[in-house]
Order: C-alpha cells, then structure tokens, then sequence
C-alpha cells in the first residue's frame, strides 16, 4: 500500500485506532461527568479515582472470588454506583446550597483518599488484568492488525455513550432529569423526589467511570494513579465540549483521540498538550465550550 | 350561591400560617379556606404574601408553622415530593416551561396523581393553541401558550385543586379572555381553584370570593357578589 503524506498506513491507522480507543475512554469519563454536572451541578474531580475503583474491582474479583471479566463487567459498575450513592447521600448533598467550589473541593479529597487508601494497599506499580479469552487474537484488515478486545471497547463504550444520549434525551425518565437539570423545584412540586433522583444520576455518572474501569483494565494495567494520569485530559474534554453537554461529552471525547492520535503521527512532540492547546483556544473564541449554552 | 357553598365541605384550610425564607419573615399568620369547587381569589399589592402563600402550601419555603390541611391532612411538616400526589396542582406565577423539553414532553411531565385526570384529546378542546405543536421547543411558544400550557399540563394530573399564580400577567387582553374563558370551564368541570391576580377585573369575572392580603396576612374576605359594595375598600386596600 502507498504511504500517505510520506507516513506508512500502518502508523497512521495504528495511531488513529490507538486514538480511537483513547477518545472511548474520554468520551465515557466525560458523560459521565456532564451528566453529575447537569444535574449536581458539581465538578466531580473524584471521577478517575472512582474509574480507577472500578478497575481494581475487577481485579479484586479475579483475583480473590475467580469473577472473570464478564462478572466483572456488571459488577464493578454497581460496586462504583453504590459508592457513589453512599458519598452523595452522607455527604455531597449537604453542600449543594454552598458555591460550586465546595463540591469540588470535597470531590478533590475523596479523590486523594480512594487514591491514597489503594496506593498504601496495592503499591504504585500496576496490576496485569488479563483480556478475556473470548476477546483474545485480532483481525488482519489489510491495512492494519485490529485486536479484537480494542475494537470491543470501542463498540461496547460508543453504545454505552450513545445509549446514555438516548435515554437522556429521548425517554421519558430523562425527561425527568432534563427538566430537574432547570428546575428542580418545580419537579419536585409535580410530585417527584428529586434528591433521590439527584441521588441516582451521580451513581449512575460515577457508575460509568467503574465501567470504563473495567474496560480499561485488560488496555492500561490496574495501577492506584491510573485515574489521575487520565482525569486532567477528561476535563480539558469537558470544557472543549462545554459544561454539562451530553452529546458535547460524547463527541469531544472522541475527536479529541483521535485528534491526538493524528498528532503523535504528524508531530509527536505535541501529542501531549494538543488537547490544552485546543482548550484554551475554544475557552478564547466560545467560552461555554462547543456544545455548551452560554449561561 | 354563597349560603350554598358555605354548606360544602372546606377543602383547603389554612389557620394561624407563619413563613420564612431564611431569616425574613414573610406571612404573618395567614388564615383562609377554599371549599370544593370554589374558586377563591388573592389579591393584594405586590410583597402581601399571595405568591409565598402558594409556595408555603406547596412545601417551597423555608420554614412554615401553623396549619395547612387539604381535605384533612395536615400539609406542614410532609415531605415536598408527597404534598402533590395528594391532588394538588401548582402553576408558578413563572410559568415554569421547561427550555430542553418539547411541549409534548412539558405537557406530560408532572406524573398523573389521582384518577379523572383530564386526557391530552379533552386539553386540546380546552386549549386549541396547543395542538400540533407538540414537538415544539418548550419555551418558543408564545407567552400566552405557555401559560396555558403550564394550566394544561396540571390538569392531566388528576389534580381536584389548582393553584394558579397570575395566569393573566404580561398577557394581551385576548389571550386574558382565553384563559378565563378555560378557567371558567375548568370550574364547570369542578376543578378547586385558588387564583392570585392582580388585575381583578379579570379576577371578578371568575371567582366565588376574594381574600385581601396585606403585610404576610388576610385583613378582608368579600365574597364577588358584592364586590361592587366594597369598591372604595378595595382600592384603598390594592392601592389603585
């Protein structure tokens, strides 16, 4: 096959599926954030500390109960989402009146103790998690080698966001959550409860981090700091996207791996900061993010 | 007519109603009662307590003492969620038209609490402006359609009493007749109906009696009969 801009096709589509699968993982970080956002309105920054949870889940699961992947794949988000209706409950719903900066802040310490708390336990150095049998080998496309248990996850996270985009958007219960988003207390005085709907969304949000977790962990290994190296670049995705926009999560998590991938091709040297880059130059020209409303 | 309704039952009956919005003070001991089927009117100038009353039966407030029963349960203290599904609806002086939802999906959003809840078909005869606008942003209507929206979409409800707060307020006078004229139908139906208005020509065209709020509490009850007897007390009291 000829080279394309003097770069052999196999680099190219390499990096750009390598960047595909990044983007899966921003994508299914950054929803869920949005979601906790629209509705909480807090900055979840306990969100890679909770992703990182639901990969050592998985492992925990394999590794003292013999819960393979499959297991794993339902149960990590549960153990995750419980968790997070635990925190939300005992303590993130009695700062909801405070400014936004007080979420954070507690959000932030969680962060540092579910890290703390894993790194003391397990050491900083990963954890191998091993891809299922089933997922094992790959497809020959002609033009690249495609491992099958990466073109999983970026079927399984595409039909994850898009189904969460769906039933936020399309579906009567989001209805609900659309219009609590605006005003919560007119929902509430049409009979509905909205702290335990408001209780549900941040478990569910926080449940897609487990997810991405578990998914994550055959790909990266299952390290304490895995959640932390990724968090930064999920919210520089947030805000491209804009605060609180599904679609704005789903699909700025996506163009932004890939966009990553294609610089590591073109110019390595700036793989590394290319999503801040575009992060400072959309804040400049449309600061609510591309998708965002302004406020 | 009014010796008749004095014989009904109260549905709603609020006694001695103190409320708070953190540290200020709001309603100074409300006292009023709404028999089945009436229609009763609030009037008073802007700040006398028409709206935080509504709010107060709603469970939007702060802290609230003193008694709200509706059909003899007692509302204080019952968690915010549960005071609707007892068949009480709320239109928000506001409106409350939701931006990211259609008007369909306004329209059937607060979730049917009792049986004999009107159905979408029986809305639209009552309200012709809203058919066929169903996919419709919410809040690109007009004002008046989403007004009467905000109307519409309580009484799918079930709801046997509605609170409306200035349904006539910014509205053109054609749009006001309209509202009155499914007002009027909605009382014919037996809808319960406490309404606050200030534009009370509007409001005697519809309502059974009329309390006069002043400073957080009610200083007068006049039932619409005469009304015109107590003309010169009512303008001293709205100020007009």
């Amino acid at each position: 096959m000829v080279s394309l801009l003097g770069i052999p096709p196999q680099v190219l589509f390499g990096q750009l599926l390598l960047g595909l699968i990044n983007g899966s993982f921003y994508a299914l970080l950054s929803l869920g954030l949005a979601v906790i956002f629209g509705m909480l309105n807090v900055i979840n920054f306990a969100h890679g500390a909770l992703y990182m949870v639901g990969a050592f889940v998985a492992w925990l699961l394999l590794t003292y109960a013999g819960v393979g992947y499959w297991g794993a794949l339902v149960v990590a988000p549960l153990v995750v989402g419980l968790l997070g209706i635990a925190l939300e409950k005992s303590m993130l719903s009695r700062l909801y009146k405070l400014d936004h900066l007080y979420g954070l802040l507690l959000t932030f310490g969680l962060a540092l103790i579910l890290e703390g708390a894993f790194r003391h336990q397990y050491g900083v150095s990963g954890q191998p998690y091993p891809i299922p049998d089933a997922l094992k080998g790959g497809q020959n496309l002609g033009f690249m080698f495609l491992p099958n248990y990466r073109a999983w996850v970026v079927v399984a996270s595409l039909t994850i966001c898009f189904g969460t985009w769906f039933a936020i958007e399309r579906t009567k219960l989001g209805a609900y959550l659309r219009a609590a988003t605006e005003n919560p207390t007119l929902v509430q005085a049409f009979g509905i409860n909205v702290p335990v709907m408001v209780s549900l969304t941040y478990g569910f949000g926080v449940a897609l981090a487990g997810l991405a977790g578990v998914l994550a962990a055959p790909i990266y290994q299952v390290s304490p700091l895995m959640g932390s190296n990724l968090i930064i670049i999920v919210f520089a995705v947030v805000v491209i996207g804009g605060m609180g926009s599904i679609l704005g999560a789903i699909v700025t998590g996506l163009g932004l791996g890939l966009l990553e991938g294609l610089t590591k091709v073109f110019y390595p040297e700036a793989s590394n900061i290319v999503v801040f880059v575009v992060m400072a130059i959309v804040l400049l020209i449309k600061p609510a993010g591309l998708f965002g409303r302004e406020r | 007519m009014p010796d008749g309704a004095m014989t009904k039952t109260a549905m709603l009956e609020i006694a001695d109603l103190h409320g708070f919005y953190g540290e200020s003070h709001v309603l100074h001991g409300v006292s009023l009662e709404v028999r089945q089927g009436e229609v009763v009117t609030l009037l008073g100038r802007n700040g006398a307590g028409k709206t935080s009353t509504m709010r107060a039966i709603m469970g939007i407030m702060g802290k609230r003492t003193g008694s709200i029963r509706f059909q003899g349960t007692e509302l204080i203290g019952m968690a915010q969620h549960k005071i609707p599904r007892l068949g009480i609806g709320y239109v928000p002086e506001e409106r409350g038209i939701f931006s990211s939802l259609s008007v369909d999906e306004n329209l059937t959003l607060p979730p049917v609490v009792k049986d004999g809840g009107m159905t979408v078909p029986q809305i639209y005869d009552l309200f012709p402006n809203l058919k066929g606008r169903g996919s419709t942003q919410g809040t690109r209507l007009s004002g008046g359609e989403q007004q009467m929206l905000a109307i519409a979409r309580i009484l799918r409800t079930g709801a046997n009493l509605i609170l409306l707060d200035e349904p006539t307020e910014g509205l053109a006078p054609v749009i006001i007749e309209q509202i009155g004229v499914a007002v009027r139908a909605l009382k014919q139906r037996g809808f319960t109906i406490v309404l606050v208005e200030q534009n009370f020509r509007f409001a005697a065209t519809i309502a059974d009696r009329h309390y006069v709020m002043e400073e957080g509490h009610v200083v007068d009850m006049i039932p619409n009969d005469q009304l015109h007897a107590n003309m010169d007390k009512l303008h001293t009291y709205l100020g007009v």
